[in-house]
């Protein structure tokens, strides 16, 4: 055992260190659910519908159940007493359809899982999936939510002929006044559209019944395992305490893997009746179909302003596309769209009108911003639209309208309280590192000359740190365990579940500091309920506000027991721990940590009134959410021959409060910010007439590519959030959230000279190059 | 992946690869680009597949008789970085450096892209404005097919089920020769929505040859004969290679698809052959 624990000689929190991470990530020694392997395993495969909207007429599962190596085909009857997929959210208008694990006698969307085929081969599994012959009967389906909401469209639930899921109405202030007042009204239609979260390691689970002690153990690929125990627990029937769910190594989420899908219970319902381990993961192609995509917005805003520029009001209409069946949060994503609203802007009337949408698609969910993204570009259009109209720098205009550095608390018209922020100082920097007026002058020599260059701006205020638990479905805290081991190392529980954050690195920080320890001495455990305190989740940017709060309290709890054995060793009534070290303040001795350690363990005496051992838990709740925010800068040209983008310049000045990681938040913000250009400039999902995937697989589907992404200038103000001790807001979708507005603003302004005020994403060259052809009239 | 059952054979020689294809049941399997992702699919389901990836026959790069071998197994890589196809063929290295990505570029083939005859490619492009001559082999006899019969529609090549290229032969490029390869790349995929192959020479002021061949705009790629005619005799002044350019899509049956429009497409031929022949003078 190592006994000796170097102390602590320089300070974690704020170094570029590398991940501890990495080397497993790099050397392929991380064991995701596909790597796990147990004896017996089994593997089902789903076979799903290939129509929009049909009548299940009847299937044959006979032939698939002949086949050699199959061991059980289950249809919608096999399950029909297990509970539904579910959704946590409520809304006074929210219509929630039954959503079974597998469709019973009609199938709503491409991709529906209709049944499930179980074999001792994945060959034989995937074979077999082509056996199972299902009678459909087609029927009229509709795709896109603004057709759905038409009289006469298809029903996509027969109930709910009108297909609205669900409506929210939010105001704030008087907006009829303020429209009343104002000089100017601009108008526009923004679509936020449909993206595939695509996570780099599909989903998958594997489940094991115990028929012993009748419990069951799920590897799943999630980023909530806590709550995927409680809502399996729920589906399955099967208490939570004869659950364990494990979330091994997870190769990204970007919220997608925040829900409960029909699979994964399915997995575990399936090795409960068939009593051997079963392994099921999803191949990329039904990634596409049968995860949950983001976005989905028809928007149309109206701002009303000053002539000189004073912001009054907004009013806004959000079309959101639910598809045919609402995942765990679904009715969230508009409803947090409708928070952030307002952006950075102090005008206090805003009036929001929610419709979600009932489609013949897949279902839309959480995807990195969740909801955020859509408010924050249609805001900074309609910022860029107003310059254009008012002929005001965009520059000058937002800075009219920030909220300003003595407003804050900012209690917002949509009911949130902004922590702390100085948007013009962030906007200042941005326009200064940039060369703004510079760069407005080659802009202006450059259309002599023919050139399209175009500078976008965009500001953005996020809402992270998800959350206070009345914010959310089941709880908002997060947990922290720490342990001092006999030997003095330390291990770290989190109830966070990270997948690619860094989370392991940016605790161990945290963690060494405040502990006066060597990160070396550290370790950090996630992800399994059955040892790990119960805990929340990692979604939301909230893993080092909320559950590196809880960490740090935890760490501080720990301390007061540190020194309580400190003092029994020193035989004193005043020691201080610091440092990896107990002092004595009256005599200057000193006991290490390495030595109050195994006694505390140990003894063979222990202080009066103290518990063995050196462990403490933690719960924290929030007080609030933290608002990061930011200003991003983008240089385009426009091909005026072809319509093709290119990015010169993307600079990025963010603050996401106190930084404790600077290598992993630029990584953040660049792996952000080329979610935020896809959306922009190349990704879209996209459904015919008929209600088909057409972007099933990444030769249609347009994630960029690491040549596609331009070189990505980071900055950063530090503005600590008053929320928590650690001054953090979170920085995990700034990038993204950012990066859409910013693009597209430069691209308009570009083309701001022929009249173009709007483009709708993602901009491909065709599109361009048609406004471009037109002279800027679409 | 998880495909069909199939039957596997890795045969070593030509001579063993034509043997187990005298048939005319196996398929044929090189790079494994665009094979292996239809089997992944189960879109193609073989019953045989014959893996050339171990025939070092077919990695051959010779110049022979003013000509230029390349064996069709050699990779976009190895054509992109040959010091001897840069100096003999650079068209041909040019475009093949502009295919897919690292990953691709070192499993995809030369021989294996112009067999499958993807409508999007960028071989056939240059293999068009090369005036290729492709070496088809099997058992027993040998042909060689120019190019301008070689590519008979999307996805069809003039390749028997029983045959396998052996060997691409293309000229050796004289001196006062210019070449380029220009493309605007569909963003998924990383093929070209339109892909313009240019070889111009000039002689005395006066363009004395030029070849043009294209991809992407159609169901097969072609030599813009048209092009060539209206650029051979002129001075490749601006104007010239504008006039010369717009014909690029006459008499062709534009491609329209997810990514790009045919009127689109059309239009960025005409930018794109223009680049490309002044790239090349």
């Amino acid at each position: 055992m190592e006994t000796t624990v170097s102390k602590k000689t320089e300070r974690m929190v704020g170094k570029p260190i590398r991940r501890r991470e990495d080397p497993r990530l790099i050397t392929g020694t991380a064991t995701y659910v596909e790597d796990i392997e147990l004896p017996g395993m089994h593997y089902a495969a789903v076979v799903r519908s290939p129509h929009p909207a049909a009548n299940i007429k009847g299937i044959d599962t006979r032939e698939a159940e002949q086949h050699p190596g199959v061991v059980a085909v289950y249809t919608g009857k096999d399950i029909d007493h297990l509970g539904a997929v579910p959704c946590a959210i409520s809304l006074p208008d929210l219509r929630i359809p039954h959503h079974h694990l597998l469709a019973q006698d009609r199938v709503y969307y491409v991709g529906h899982p209709v049944a499930v085929v179980v074999a001792s081969d994945r060959y034989v599994a995937a074979d077999a999936v082509d056996l199972v012959e299902v009678e459909y009967e087609p029927t009229d389906s509709v795709s896109e939510p603004e057709e759905a909401l038409q009289d006469g469209a298809p029903a996509v639930h027969a109930e709910w002929p009108d297909n609205v899921a669900f409506t929210h109405d939010q105001a704030g202030g008087d907006v009829e006044k303020a429209f009343a007042e104002a000089d100017v009204i601009v108008k526009e239609r923004i679509v936020s559209q449909r993206l595939a979260p695509s996570a780099m390691e599909p989903r998958g689970t594997v489940a094991s019944w115990n028929s012993g002690d009748e419990t069951l153990t799920v590897y799943s690929s999630t980023q909530i395992p806590h709550i995927l125990r409680l809502l399996m627990s729920g589906v399955l029937g099967l208490p939570e305490h004869k659950l364990r769910v494990i979330a091994p190594e997870v190769g990204g989420g970007f919220g997608s893997k925040c829900e409960l899908y029909p699979e994964e219970a399915l997995t575990a319902f399936i090795a409960m009746k068939i009593g051997k381990p079963v392994k099921w993961v999803l191949t990329r192609r039904d990634e596409f179909l049968a995860t949950i995509h983001g976005r989905g917005h028809v928007d149309y805003y109206e701002l009303a302003a000053k002539k000189d520029g004073t912001m009054l009001g907004l009013k806004v209409k959000i079309i959101q596309d639910v598809g045919s069946f609402h995942m765990l949060l679904t009715p969230a994503m508009p409803t947090l769209s409708v928070l952030m609203l307002p952006g950075l802007y102090r005008f206090k009337n805003v009036d929001a009108k929610v419709v979600g949408v009932f489609t013949h698609r897949m279902a839309t969910d959480l995807y990195r911003g969740a909801g955020r993204p859509e408010a924050t570009h249609g805001i900074e259009r309609m910022v860029e639209v107003l310059a254009a109209e008012l002929g005001m720098d965009p520059v000058e205009l937002r800075k009219k309208n920030f909220v300003p550095p003595s407003d804050f608390p900012y209690d917002t018209p949509m009911g949130v309280s902004y922590d702390s922020g100085n948007y013009a100082a962030i906007l200042d920097k941005a326009v200064e590192t940039v060369g703004y007026s510079q760069l407005r002058q080659e802009q202006q020599e450059g259309r002599q000359q023919g050139r399209l260059m175009g500078i976008g701006i965009a500001t953005y205020g996020e809402i992270c740190a998800f959350g206070p638990s009345p914010a959310l479905p089941a709880g908002g805290w997060e947990s922290a365990t720490v342990k001092i081991e006999p030997s003095g190392n330390v291990t770290v529980m989190t109830g966070v579940s990270p997948h690619g954050q860094g989370t392991q690195t940016t605790f161990s920080q945290i963690a060494a500091d405040e502990l006066g320890v060597d990160i070396d001495s550290i370790s950090v455990a996630h992800g399994d309920t059955s040892t790990v305190q119960h805990g929340v989740g990692t979604f939301g940017s909230r893993n080092t506000s909320v559950g590196g709060t809880a960490l740090v309290l935890a760490i501080r709890e720990l301390k007061e027991k540190i020194e309580t054995y400190g003092a029994f060793l020193l035989e004193s009534d005043d020691v201080t721990y610091a440092e990896g070290v107990c002092t004595c303040n009256k005599t200057g001795k000193t006991v290490p940590l390495a030595e109050i350690a195994p006694k505390s363990w140990f003894g063979p005496t222990f202080p009066p009134n103290t518990q063995p051992g050196l462990i403490a838990t933690n719960y924290w709740e929030p007080p609030n959410f933290a608002f990061p925010f930011g200003a991003h800068i983008v240089v385009s040209e426009v091909d005026p021959d072809t319509g093709e983008v290119a990015i010169k310049r993307y600079l990025a000045v963010d603050d996401c409060g106190k930084v404790i990681n600077p290598l992993l938040v630029d990584g953040q913000v660049h792996g952000g910010v080329a979610q935020g250009l896809g959306q922009a400039l190349y990704e879209q999902v996209v459904y015919d007439d008929t209600g088909q995937l057409v972007t099933g697989e990444y030769m249609d589907y347009a994630l960029p590519k690491a040549a596609m992404v331009p070189t990505i200038e980071t900055d950063r103000t530090e503005t600590p959030s008053p929320v928590n001790p650690l001054g953090v807001k979170g920085v995990g979708e700034a990038g993204t959230i950012a990066a859409s507005p910013a693009v597209v603003n430069s691209v308009v302004d570009a083309l701001s000279h022929l009249g173009v005020r709007h483009i709708d994403m993602p901009l491909t060259p065709e599109k361009i190059w048609k406004l471009v052809q037109q002279g800027g009239s679409a | 992946m998880i495909p069909q059952e199939f039957n596997y054979s890795r045969p070593g020689t030509v001579q063993e690869a034509v043997d187990l294809l005298a048939d005319g049941e196996a398929k044929v399997l090189a790079g494994g680009m665009s094979l292996i992702p239809l089997m992944k699919l189960r879109l193609s389901a073989p019953e045989h597949v014959v893996d050339l990836g171990r025939i070092a026959d077919l990695t051959r790069i010779a110049e022979e008789g003013g000509s230029l071998h390349l064996g069709a197994l050699l990779t976009h890589h190895q054509v992109a970085t040959s010091a001897l196809v840069q100096e003999k063929c650079p068209l041909l290295a040019e475009t093949a450096a502009h295919i897919g990505d690292s990953q691709v570029r070192n499993m995809g083939t030369l021989g294996g892209s112009a067999a499958h005859a993807d409508p999007a490619a960028d071989y056939p492009a240059a293999l068009c404005a090369l005036e290729a001559k492709v070496r088809l082999v099997r058992k027993g006899s040998e042909r060689v097919v120019d190019i301008g019969d070689f590519f008979v529609d999307a996805l069809t090549t003039a390749v028997e089920p029983e045959e396998i290229i052996s060997d691409l032969i293309l000229p050796v490029e004289e001196s006062g020769t210019g070449v380029s390869y220009q493309k605007l790349r569909q963003p998924a995929s990383g093929f070209a929505i339109v892909g313009v192959a240019a070889r111009v020479r000039t002689s005395g002021g006066r363009i004395t040859m030029a070849r043009v061949g294209v991809t992407g705009l159609s169901a097969t790629a072609y030599r813009a004969t048209g092009v060539e005619a209206l650029l051979e005799g002129s001075e490749g002044s601006q104007a010239d290679v504008a006039k010369a350019a717009a014909a690029v899509d006459e008499g062709v049956d534009a491609i329209s698809d997810l990514h790009a429009s045919s009127d689109y497409r059309r239009s960025v031929a005409r930018v794109y052959t223009a680049r490309a022949i002044q790239a090349a003078l």
